[in-house]
């Protein structure tokens, strides 16, 4: 395959960005979207130019840390992540953009690669269950119905890479907000902090800049877990619970 | 031992709503569904236009009465009306407020750029500015009379809306205001009912339904006077 | 032939921290007589943890929690995305709820004897008793195990396994597992008790007057160059696989941290133990990246064939079933398709050796799940594997429940790292190495859904307890500050290495030099090795490193987000420890486990261990790059575990 990738290029953060182009050949259908940008790296360090920065790890798609919006899509045309699209997506001669995660929480770094620490901060506000090592009973001391053990896994597996931001058009963290709080709300282990959880998630999550929800459901169309829109309205619920009650 | 501990900073309940994004979009709510029990009872009232004129200005002078003898002449309408300048006065302060916060959260847009929201959904913003510039001129042609385009005649609304909508311009800026409403109704009730925590199939359906029962009950007034049925 | 580096003998080691007496009560007697921080000065302690896996992130929550102050460190963006992340299949641990003949003693056994009696009893029964912890833990913290309809958690077997121990979160338990210690980490860091550093890449060990007292590492988004201190170093940093270029690690999975300990004096034990996992899905072609498993749980109920003849390329759907060799029923009936890893890959490359193998280069086998689907209908087979079959789909764009899967076996974990006592402590005192890092546990091979558990063992629970006793006899009352001489040294020689990288500026890419090195551990070093193999091999790394500082091609500069330049640092790293990997390997003139030798196997082309010779672990001591290293021998004593020639027939 033949392909026109136009690329966003930005040297730093304070630097400013621009698209580039750049043609590439000999892309084979079964590389993944990934391993051609490797392909286009490896030519571009031979000619002596700066490579194309983008975040990438696992390349299983459960790490999270690819990010690239594709198109206008993020994580490209398919329900995945980047790292698992694969070029059988595309067509021979094909022009792609390709664009970083774009929200004022999450500032572009170099190129393709933006800051999403943003995130972790929301956890660290409540995303968690205060249980200190050791101090935990017998694991089957507190039975979970299945469908409340199975509505906690659907919510677990948010992989916090940030495409439902990228993809809402207020720049908004609300799915992946909610994921958390849905996960650990709905278990008993949860319960004792379920108020606090929720009130300082949504706190932190507005400190750090990003929109509010307009229910556009674009979020959950992009995410590549398939975590639902649904979840947003559950943590919603959730919230006015909370406020309710003062916690 | 540094174990880690909750800081005492959690704010009332109203200061909380008032703070968090959640919190004005749950005003934003309220006040859209406060805003919408009225519309409905008011496109209900509307209707009596179809059984002509004393039953209409009957309704108009029942409004003033309504509650007697515990509340006095009037009373009951002023009521309605101080609720509803407060729930448009909070949707709008809200809907603003959380614009400008949604506008800064995308400062920079996508080169590659495609509409994917429905259209309903986007015009959100737009569609809120034009029912607001309504309602002034609205309630500058019919309540106080103003601008309205023949004499106008207190506790007379027969006659009145057969005025307005005897003109061109009567009947254009009110069917497009009525059309706006209706999109604003379908994404605005759905957001509502996710923003208050139910989801689902049925606030969807509802929201379609009272869009359009609503925009028909209303747009049928003008049409109605353009067709003759009401003269 | 060049000359290969040799090595030296030396001393022999021996594991001081493991107290004597019966091995189910040596943890007990650990933990009493370990001295303890009193609570209140905990918080003037330092300790350094690199990494945020399951063993790191686990390690920095519970020493943070203990009142420690933590500093820790990760390259990705977030200590969300260890690479732990990625593991599928599930958590052993001895609860034997399901009564089915489980206990304590067995998951021992079991782990003693999948290692091929090449791992610590101590070390490994400590694991076993730990497991069940571990699980109560992980429940407490809202990990979202599998559950059965009752609300009690479901289990399954596992990997060669006869009771069904093994605990899971659908395909995605290392996900929940990891989440679960990142969370407890990100309580501490909000409480202010862990100091977290992301996109921050250890680079070297600082070690003063003979102990390690902090690390060098390069801010990935600067570049800046900063030094740390601390009262002990912890590495939780993972394996080392990705010397192999393809393997299932993340892309920038790397041995920098272990290898510049290694080379600070650090002993690398059995670096040669690689664990190849039998259900890789295949390469592609030459663009391949990295590689991707498919759980073992697949095997539970897939069959594993391929056809009978040589070159028989027809589609499989039209092969009939008596001219497919079900090659893994035939040899090991008792076992079937869940023989250990190392045996289901070595009996898949034997295949494929024979001219057998399918799929592209006939570098494949079939894992058929048709007659799964008929026995317990598609719907039970989708609920069970649903999400592996999509990503099986998605990256080969072929569907798994028409046609069979092809598998072949990819380097996924290695046994071998640091050297550490029974406390975790490796040789330089101060610096431990928990999770992957170190070699502890898993002797020659790791038994399926044990990496998960001995990870948050070491960090939930061992750790925690044992560095006290370091912390309490070395109270360091001076601070380390950055004038001392020993860290401009280790700084210098930070800096000077990553200069070199970019002024050499050569017409290579770095990831050429990495597949290249790749390719020949593969080859030589991978699922079966021989004398004139491994020969060949370190005849040729050597070559590859001079030709590696002649040619390398860096682009930009090292005060900026580069990371050609990260990559171009790991690689160098590489070609030093491919050279030990090959060496320990030539050296361990022995089957066992993950370790093939080829002169050393039964008549039926079993692994053969050689006792009398080999029951050590190899610590490697490192003396200059190039330069022969000086081999510790670590006796291991079986004493509750007879050593037996593995059989699974």
């Amino acid at each position: 395959m033949r392909l026109t990738l136009r690329v966003w290029r930005q040297r730093s953060a304070d630097a400013d960005g621009g698209m580039s182009t750049y043609e590439i050949d000999g892309i084979s259908q079964d590389m993944s979207f990934l391993e051609m940008l490797d392909t286009l790296n490896e030519e571009l360090i031979l000619k002596g130019e700066d490579p194309v920065a983008f975040d990438h790890d696992c390349r299983e798609g459960i790490c999270g840390a690819c990010s690239l919006v594709i198109n206008g899509d993020a994580h490209g045309p398919e329900r995945t992540t980047t790292c698992q699209l694969h070029m059988r997506s595309f067509k021979d001669g094909d022009t792609i953009d390709i664009e970083p995660w774009r929200a004022a929480a999450f500032p572009v770094i170099k190129d393709l690669v933006v800051d999403r620490s943003a995130f972790d901060r929301i956890i660290q506000a409540g995303g968690y269950i205060t249980a200190p090592t050791g101090a935990a009973p017998e694991a089957h001391a507190t039975p979970v119905p299945k469908p409340d053990a199975d509505f906690a896994f659907e919510h677990a597996e948010c992989i916090g890479c940030g495409a439902c931001v990228a993809a809402c058009p207020n720049g908004a963290a609300m799915l992946f907000t909610s994921a958390k709080v849905n996960h650990l709300n709905v278990l008993p282990q949860g319960a004792p902090e379920r108020e606090s959880r929720v009130l300082d998630m949504v706190a932190q999550m507005d400190d750090e800049g990003f929109g509010g929800c307009t229910l556009t459901g674009e979020c959950a169309t992009a995410c590549p877990k398939g975590i639902p829109l649904f979840s947003i309205t559950k943590m919603n619920k959730e919230f006015l619970r909370a406020a309710r009650r003062g916690a | 031992m540094a174990l880690a501990t909750k800081t005492d900073r959690r704010p009332s309940a109203p200061e909380l709503l008032w703070k968090s994004t959640l919190g004005k979009k749950t005003v934003m709510a309220v006040s859209g569904v406060i805003m919408l029990l009225y519309l409905v009872a008011h496109m209900v009232g509307n209707l009596k236009i179809f059984f002509g004129p004393d039953e209409m200005n009957h309704y108009a002078h029942w409004l003033r009465t309504m509650g007697e003898p515990v509340l006095h002449y009037e009373w009951g309408l002023w009521l309605v009306r101080v609720v509803l300048l407060a729930a448009v006065i909070a949707h709008a302060t809200a809907a603003y407020q959380l614009s400008r916060r949604d506008i800064k959260a995308r400062p920079s847009k996508y080169v590659h750029a495609k509409p994917k929201a429905s259209y309903a959904t986007r015009t959100m913003r737009w569609g809120g500015i034009i029912l607001g510039l309504f309602i002034v001129w609205h309630i500058l042609d019919l309540t106080t009379g103003t601008v309205h385009p023949a004499g106008y005649e207190h506790l007379h609304p027969y006659q009145n809306v057969i005025d307005t909508f005897s003109t061109w311009y009567g009947n254009a800026i009110y069917i497009v205001a009525m059309v706006a409403l209706g999109f604003h109704i379908q994404h605005g009730f759905w957001a509502a009912a996710h923003t208050l925590g139910y989801g689902g199939r049925v606030p969807k359906g509802l929201s379609i339904g009272l869009a359009v029962v609503l925009t028909a009950g209303f747009v049928a007034v003008p049409i109605g006077v353009m067709t003759g049925v009401v003269s | 032939m060049t000359d290969y580096t040799d090595y030296t003998t030396g001393e022999p080691i021996a594991d001081s921290a493991a107290p004597a007496g019966p091995v189910a009560e040596r943890w007990d007697t650990r933990r009493f007589e370990a001295k303890l921080v009193n609570p209140a000065n905990r918080r003037k302690h330092t300790v350094i943890v690199v990494g945020t896996g399951l063993a790191g992130g686990s390690a920095g929550a519970t020493l943070a929690e203990q009142g420690y102050h933590v500093v820790q460190f990760c390259y990705q963006d977030s200590p969300r995305r260890a690479h732990s992340i990625a593991a599928q299949g599930g958590i052993n641990a001895a609860k034997n709820y399901r009564n089915d003949g489980d206990s304590i003693h067995r998951l021992f056994y079991d782990t003693v004897k999948g290692g091929d009696f090449r791992a610590r009893e101590s070390n490994v029964h400590r694991l076993a008793q730990i497991s069940v912890e571990i699980i109560d833990q992980c429940v407490a913290q809202g990990v979202p195990f599998a559950r059965e309809y009752g609300g009690l958690l479901d289990t399954r077997s596992f990997g060669g396994v006869q009771v069904s121990r093994t605990f899971y979160a659908r395909g995605q338990t290392g996900q929940q597992l990891l989440l679960g210690a990142y969370q407890a980490l990100s309580r501490q860091i909000a409480a202010g008790n862990v100091e977290m550093h992301p996109r921050t890449e250890m680079l070297d060990l600082v070690i003063v007057d003979g102990k390690a007292r902090g690390i060098v590492a390069r801010d990935l988004v600067t570049g800046r160059i900063d030094t740390y201190f601390a009262d002990a170093v912890v590495l939780a940093t993972g394996g080392y696989g990705n010397v192999f270029y393809l393997s299932t690690n993340a892309m920038n999975s790397n041995a920098t941290a272990i290898w510049r300990a290694h080379r600070r004096g650090a002993h690398f034990a059995n670096p040669c133990f690689t664990q190849i996992h039998p259900t890789c899905i295949p390469r592609t072609g030459d663009h391949q990246s990295k590689l991707t498993l498919m759980s073992e749980s697949l095997r539970n109920d897939g069959r594993i064939w391929v056809p009978k003849a040589k070159g028989d390329d027809r589609p499989p759907n039209q092969i009939p079933d008596d001219e497919r060799d079900y090659y893994l029923e035939r040899i090991y009936p008792a076992f079937g398709n869940l023989v250990p890893r190392d045996i289901a890959s070595r009996a898949a490359k034997n295949v494929c050796d024979e001219g057998r193998g399918v799929g592209p280069g006939g570098q494949g086998v079939y894992l058929d799940f048709a007659d799964a689907i008929e026995r317990m209908g598609r719907k039970a087979v989708e609920a069970k594997y649903g999400n592996l079959f999509d990503m099986y789909q998605r990256i080969t764009d072929e569907d798994p429940y028409q046609v069979p899967m092809r598998i072949y076996p990819a380097v996924h974990y290695t046994m071998g790292g640091l050297w550490v006592d029974y406390d975790l402590q490796t040789t330089v005192p101060g610096l431990f190495a928990i999770g992957e890092a170190n070699f502890s546990d898993h002797g020659a091979n790791r038994l399926g859904a044990s990496a998960l558990m001995q990870g948050l063992a070491d960090g939930y629970f061992v750790l925690p307890a044992t560095i006290n006793d370091y912390l309490a006899k070395n109270p360091h009352a001076d601070r380390v500050t950055p004038d001392h001489p020993a860290v401009q040294e280790a700084l210098a020689d930070t800096e000077d290495r990553l200069h070199l990288l970019l002024a050499v500026d050569g017409d290579r890419t770095p990831d050429s030099f990495h597949r290249e090195l790749g390719e020949l551990m593969w080859e030589f070093c991978g699922m079966a090795r021989t004398d004139e193999g491994l020969r060949k091999a370190l005849d040729r790394i050597p070559q590859i490193r001079e030709e590696f500082w002649r040619r390398i091609k860096v682009p930009g500069t090292g005060e900026e987000f580069n990371q050609s330049l990260e990559k171009a640092n790991r690689i160098m790293d590489y070609l030093e420890l491919a050279e030990l990997m090959c060496l320990d390997a030539l050296h361990r003139a022995e089957s066992c486990g993950g370790h093939f030798r080829e002169e050393s196997q039964t008549p039926d082309g079993e692994a053969e261990r050689r006792d009398e010779e080999f029951s050590y672990a190899a610590a490697w001591e490192f003396t200059a790059t190039g330069e022969a290293p000086v081999l510790h021998k670590e006796d291991l004593v079986f004493e509750y575990v007879h050593p037996t020639q593995r059989s699974y027939a």
